[in-house]
């Protein structure tokens, strides 16, 4: 399928990469190769058969509701970018 | 003591022929003077301090199963106080504040981390080229290619700069380069080893495994790597198999599968391998059968939406604040995502995160996706039905041996179908494994083997009497210093 200009700036915002001129049209160009490919998918019919989302078949597994890990916010934030008082900072969202 | 394996170089530590200290500082001298190889983003500045609380502790009588032995880990296994930085830009600064099961099984089990492997950007790539510190280059042909995505850790145990290296596999990413620097490498049955701390790809593929010399170095590693951690949801509660101790079995009962599709494809040159490593097994007693795999043909089709659809969710953490890469000076909240990402993420990464979020989106989510994990499930019924006839299937690794730095580069699709062999296993999340098995020209190839799941012990059981009769697995890169 052609991915056109559009859709490459559309999935470019969903994904919140930011996407120069200059390169929209590579990205599509390698996007529609990798859509080619999957468009031997197609080949064959798959109607009714379950898709596969774990390759065990296994279903989420559930633990005791109780507290297993420690507050370690101070070591965690000691390898953030930039923090204040125990917040992580960003630039102002509200004015 | 370096040509040792890791199961040989237990044996010497054990008499005193040599400590943990002479091991590793014989290793680390070696690494250093063979930097051009790039197969290290970092080396452990604490590793003889290690291995001197390895050398007190086994004069004190500890029995650690792997006490003293220095091995490296893949730059995708979370560290604590270590750098981690899965290959990319984007963690080129993040520190790790805790250890993955992995790391932290190994080091309780005794042993000595040398430093952290090179690798294709978060694990996407075929030939290490991806990854932000650089390629790594091939032992045995510098010119070429080690294979990725756990391409460093490969050529390590191929220089022997270290005797074994922990790997993670998406869809042949400890497999294919084994194959390529004439090493062994298994890939675990899906949640057979914790995924916790081991930075993710696509969730549902992603496993760990050991690469080393022989199959019984990964053995002995796989059983400490291996078993349930309940910080792993994923993670298999199915009691962890004796792999050292059925290593020894002969392989009189075993039956192995050829696939018919993946026979037909060879080249000359692979074929005749694969004809000398089935005389081989039947000498040692395996029988053969063919067998089909209709849909692997659609193997690599579905794992390009799969794989790049789960990165996408799983790389969207990456956001500039809480850690990692920020970019200088953000106008406002969204600049600030989208600049971080964007100048720290390398091509292929982005490649696959924009068609992992179209494959996701409104509209072409049937198409795409779900058409793919249902494909997944033809897959893996195709080897259910040849597992009723068969307990191993065998072939080669890859269609070829190691290829030129840059000769695919260009080529996104072309390099994709180096995995042809190998992806089927992780969609289906099966056991699979290379070990060395000839040489085309001057460069190694490997033979896979995959199996049940939870047979793991099996395949490390033929590939090892599969040793005990070859030296494949004794060859070693020349010209290395």
């Amino acid at each position: 399928m052609e991915v056109t200009a559009e859709v490459v700036r559309n999935i470019a915002e969903l994904a919140q990469l930011k996407v120069v001129e200059a390169d929209i049209r590579i990205l599509a160009k390698s996007m529609e190769n990798i859509l080619e490919l999957a468009e031997q998918m197609q080949s064959i019919d798959t109607t009714g058969i379950e898709p596969v989302s774990n390759p065990l078949d296994a279903t989420q597994s559930l633990r005791p509701d109780v507290v297993t890990e420690t507050n370690q916010r101070e070591l965690f934030q000691s390898i953030a970018p930039a923090t204040d008082d125990g917040l992580y900072l960003v630039p102002r969202v509200v004015e | 003591m370096l040509d040792r394996t890791l199961n040989e170089q237990l044996r010497g530590l054990d008499k005193g022929e040599y400590s943990s200290v002479d091991l590793t500082r014989a290793y680390l001298d070696k690494i250093s003077a063979n930097n051009q190889l790039n197969c290290f983003i970092s080396i452990a500045d604490d590793a003889l301090q290690q291995a001197n609380e390895a050398d007190k502790l086994r004069a004190s009588g500890s029995a650690k199963p792997l006490l003293g032995i220095p091995i490296a880990h893949k730059d995708i296994f979370c560290q604590s106080g270590v750098k981690t930085t899965a290959g990319s830009k984007m963690l080129d600064n993040f520190v790790a504040p805790y250890d993955s099961t992995v790391v932290a099984r190994l080091r309780q089990a005794g042993v000595i981390s040398l430093g952290k492997t090179n690798m294709d950007e978060f694990a996407m790539g075929s030939s290490n080229e991806s990854s932000y510190y650089g390629s790594v280059k091939n032992p045995w042909e510098e010119s070429c290619v080690p294979g990725g995505s756990s391409g460093g850790s490969a050529a390590a145990v191929a220089a022997r700069l270290c005797s074994a290296a922990t790997g993670t596999d998406t869809g042949g990413s400890i497999r294919q380069p084994a194959a390529f620097c004439g090493v062994t490498g298994i890939k675990p049955t899906y949640g057979r080893v914790s995924r916790w701390g081991m930075i993710a790809y696509a969730s549902s593929l992603d496993q760990a495994g050991p690469i080393a010399t022989t199959a019984q170095d990964c053995a002995l590693l796989l059983a400490q790597m291996a078993g349930h951690d309940p910080k792993d949801s994923t993670s298999s509660k199915n009691e962890t198999d004796d792999y050292l101790g059925k290593l020894d079995k002969d392989i009189k009962d075993v039956t192995i599968g050829l696939c018919t599709e993946h026979i037909q494809s060879l080249d000359s040159s692979m074929s005749q391998i694969l004809d000398q490593v089935v005389k081989k097994l039947e000498l040692l007693g395996a029988s053969f059968k063919e067998i089909s795999l209709p849909t692997s043909h659609l193997a690599i089709p579905a794992y390009y939406i799969i794989a790049p659809a789960e990165c996408s969710a799983n790389l969207s953490r990456f956001d500039g604040v809480r850690y990692g890469y920020r970019c200088e000076a953000p106008v406002n909240l969204e600049d600030l995502y989208k600049r971080s990402r964007s100048e720290s993420f390398g091509a292929e990464v982005k490649n696959r995160i924009m068609v992992g979020t179209f494959a996701l989106s409104a509209g072409y989510y049937d198409a795409y996706y779900k058409k793919a994990q249902q494909i997944r499930r033809l897959i893996k019924n195709d080897f259910l039905s040849a597992f009723e006839k068969v307990d191993v299937i065998l072939g080669p690794t890859t269609p070829g041996p190691a290829f030129a730095i840059g000769e695919k580069s260009d080529d996104q699709v072309a390099m994709y179908l180096q995995d042809i062999f190998t992806i089927s296993a992780n969609l289906a999340g099966l056991p699979a494994m290379s070990f060395p098995a000839g040489f085309i020209g001057k460069l190694p190839v490997g033979m896979q083997l995959t199996g049940r799941y939870f047979d793991e012990a099996r395949l490390l059981n033929i590939a090892h009497q599969f040793q005990q009769d070859t030296r494949w697995h004794k060859q070693q890169p020349g010209d290395l210093l």
